[in-house]
């Protein structure tokens, strides 16, 4: 038997050994940083602000630390962290393309310019909803452009996809570039903190408008599991087994936009996760999405939650930029997969 | 019964005209060979006998419905296709890509169970010893094989076939060629695609050659096939006699002897 036949390993252990190490991730990034607290305050914190606790704070500067600081950027990275992964597996389905990522393939630029274009402007149709709303169209645009321009009779090339991304990056940074000019002082500031991904200005208020979306994306991925294997087989043939290819299409156009959207809003451009992720979760349980997505979810989840630690952590007590962080790691990690997948695969066409 | 009919068919595609004026009709328990030189339009034909494509002009049905009225689950419920490629992208097992042919069925409630459809599937095609291979470790042949096996397991009435001994040994080019006979012969509608005269000629019902987009033939194999047509169409010369010992038609290229080397 060839070694490539081994047996995969059984997804609900995989998914109980991530779902600990989120726990303890969140409990660490709860208890580090310039000001460590203990775990104890961070318990009696949460039980005390959510009225299952009465009592006031021993330590008042802990509390409002934990509470309004610490809380909604562990709970804004977990989100982060789930959407971009579901986001890549998805497109890494779709385009039956395991090179596909939103950051990469030009969609979360996309996203980032119309959100950029909102917060320079001003114009807010939507109330707190409209930097969301941006965020998802601008995606939605560009992933239909990278969708309609990068397939040839119903399969990506990888080269094409790689290729349209750079020229929407390009196109993308010049028009978030050209905004920066005109920009005044206090928005080119938070254009330049997001272009680069950070979750350094997080509140309750950004966890309540991006927590629906990204539960609406998270869940209409899962629902798109056994679509996603059947594309695998190429639109022709998953069409002749009987999938609605054109709905199906539409269907990954809307949730990979509301995705990147939802990323993008709270954080930027945080490159590399959607890529990482998913292939780390096949390596261990196979390509069926049944497990891939939601573990993607779990495993994302722990990957922005962890650099976020990081990245708070290691140039104290200033921080470095999310983004940068996962890119640093990212890309050696993706180029060695690459190499890896690709001789394994004997390469891709 | 299932039975297929187009009636003037015509596909085009940038301008290139791919079949021309295309009027047949196919019913069930038929084995028919789609013939002819390579930019025949054959996969054309195939690909609007599928309902793949629309097409330009004239009609293409399905048991007295127009293809583009078909959801398409429900034509996945009445025919299988096989074509010429047949990637999957990432690495699953030989039994799941298998086991997706079943995807129209799955919706619905069906009497038949999916496991041993799948079964029979890996069976006849010679891959059960392969089931829990990761298909991107498989070789080309096999490749072949799995994908048959996943148009088998979809369990039509009509199945439609592009070159499906294309990448086969000879022991496995008989063994599909049989299961095809076979299949006609218990009811199923059988198109293929071939380039081998001979084995077309040895399995089907009926022949259809194909030039330029369009039908120039369409009869038994011993009606079909002659020398003038076949040298005509290929634009070679080709001779076509009948064995004195099996009966059946044997069809060569004339060749000089002078092209091979004289030792």
């Amino acid at each position: 038997m060839n070694k490539e036949a081994r047996a995969t390993v059984d997804p609900k252990i995989v998914g109980l050994v991530l779902l600990l190490l989120l726990l303890t991730t969140i409990v660490i990034s709860a208890i580090v940083g310039a000001y460590d607290v203990s775990p104890s305050e961070v318990v009696r914190t949460i039980l005390r602000r959510t009225n299952l606790m009465g009592g006031s704070p021993s330590d008042p500067v802990a509390d409002e630390l934990i509470w309004y600081v610490r809380l909604p950027r562990i709970v804004l990275g977990v989100l982060v962290g789930a959407s971009l992964a579901t986001a890549g597996a998805v497109m890494q389905g779709a385009f039956a393309n395991p090179l596909s990522e939103p950051g990469i393939v030009g969609v979360s630029s996309g996203a980032m310019a119309a959100a950029a274009l909102q917060i320079v402007t001003g114009f807010a149709p939507f109330g707190i909803w409209t930097l969301p709303v941006a965020a998802f169209i601008g995606g939605l645009i560009a992933v239909a452009v990278v969708y309609s321009t990068a397939r040839f009779d119903g399969r990506t090339e990888v080269l094409t996809l790689i290729l349209m991304g750079v020229a929407l990056n390009a196109i993308a940074g010049a028009f978030i570039g050209l905004l920066a000019y005109v920009a005044d002082d206090s928005s080119l500031r938070s254009l330049t903190s997001w272009t680069l991904g950070s979750l350094s200005q997080s509140t309750w208020e950004k966890v309540c408008i991006v927590a629906p979306t990204a539960a609406i994306g998270i869940i209409g991925a899962i629902c798109l599991s056994r679509t996603l294997d059947l594309l695998s087989l190429g639109d022709r043939a998953a069409r002749h087994v009987g999938v609605n290819v054109e709905r199906a299409r539409i269907q990954v156009l809307l949730v990979v936009a509301i995705l990147a959207g939802s990323a993008v809003a709270v954080s930027g451009i945080v490159l590399f996760v959607g890529l990482l992720v998913p292939h780390v979760v096949r390596l261990f349980v196979g390509p069926r999405h049944k497990y891939v997505l939601p573990l993607s979810v779990l495993f994302g989840s722990v990957v922005v939650a962890l650099s976020d630690v990081l990245a708070r952590n290691i140039v104290e007590p200033s921080e470095l930029p999310l983004g940068v962080l996962t890119s640093i790691i990212g890309a050696p990690v993706f180029i060695w997969q690459l190499r890896r997948l690709r001789s394994r695969q004997g390469g891709w066409a | 019964m299932s039975t297929i009919t187009a009636q003037n068919a015509s596909l085009e595609r940038e301008g290139a005209v791919l079949c021309s004026g295309v009027t047949c009709s196919f019913s069930s328990g038929e084995l028919v060979a789609v013939v002819g030189p390579n930019g025949a339009g054959k996969s054309s034909l195939l690909a609007l006998l599928a309902g793949d494509v629309e097409p330009a002009s004239g009609s293409v049905n399905l048991d007295g419905r127009s293809m583009r009225d078909f959801a398409p689950v429900d034509l996945a419920r009445q025919r299988a296709v096989l074509t010429q490629t047949n990637v999957v992208a990432f690495p699953f097992s030989v039994r799941e890509v298998v086991s997706m042919g079943r995807f129209a069925w799955k919706s619905r409630e069906s009497a038949v169970d999916d496991t041993a459809v799948v079964n029979a599937a890996l069976e006849a095609t010679d891959i059960a010893h392969l089931a829990q291979r990761r298909i991107t470790t498989l070789s080309g042949g096999e490749i072949a094989r799995v994908a048959l096996a996943r148009v088998l397991a979809q369990d039509t009435k009509v199945i439609l076939l592009d070159e499906p001994t294309a990448s086969l040994d000879i022991k496995h080019q008989e063994m599909v060629l049989e299961l095809l006979r076979h299949k006609a012969s218990n009811g199923t509608l059988v198109i293929i695609v071939v380039h081998d005269l001979e084995a077309a000629a040895s399995i089907a019902d009926r022949l259809l050659v194909m030039v330029n987009g369009h039908i120039v033939a369409d009869g038994s194999p011993h009606q079909v096939l002659s020398s003038a047509l076949l040298s005509e169409v290929y634009d070679y010369p080709i001779d076509v006699a009948t064995s004195s010992l099996t009966g059946q038609l044997e069809i060569r290229p004339k060749r000089s002897s002078s092209t091979k080397k004289q030792p």
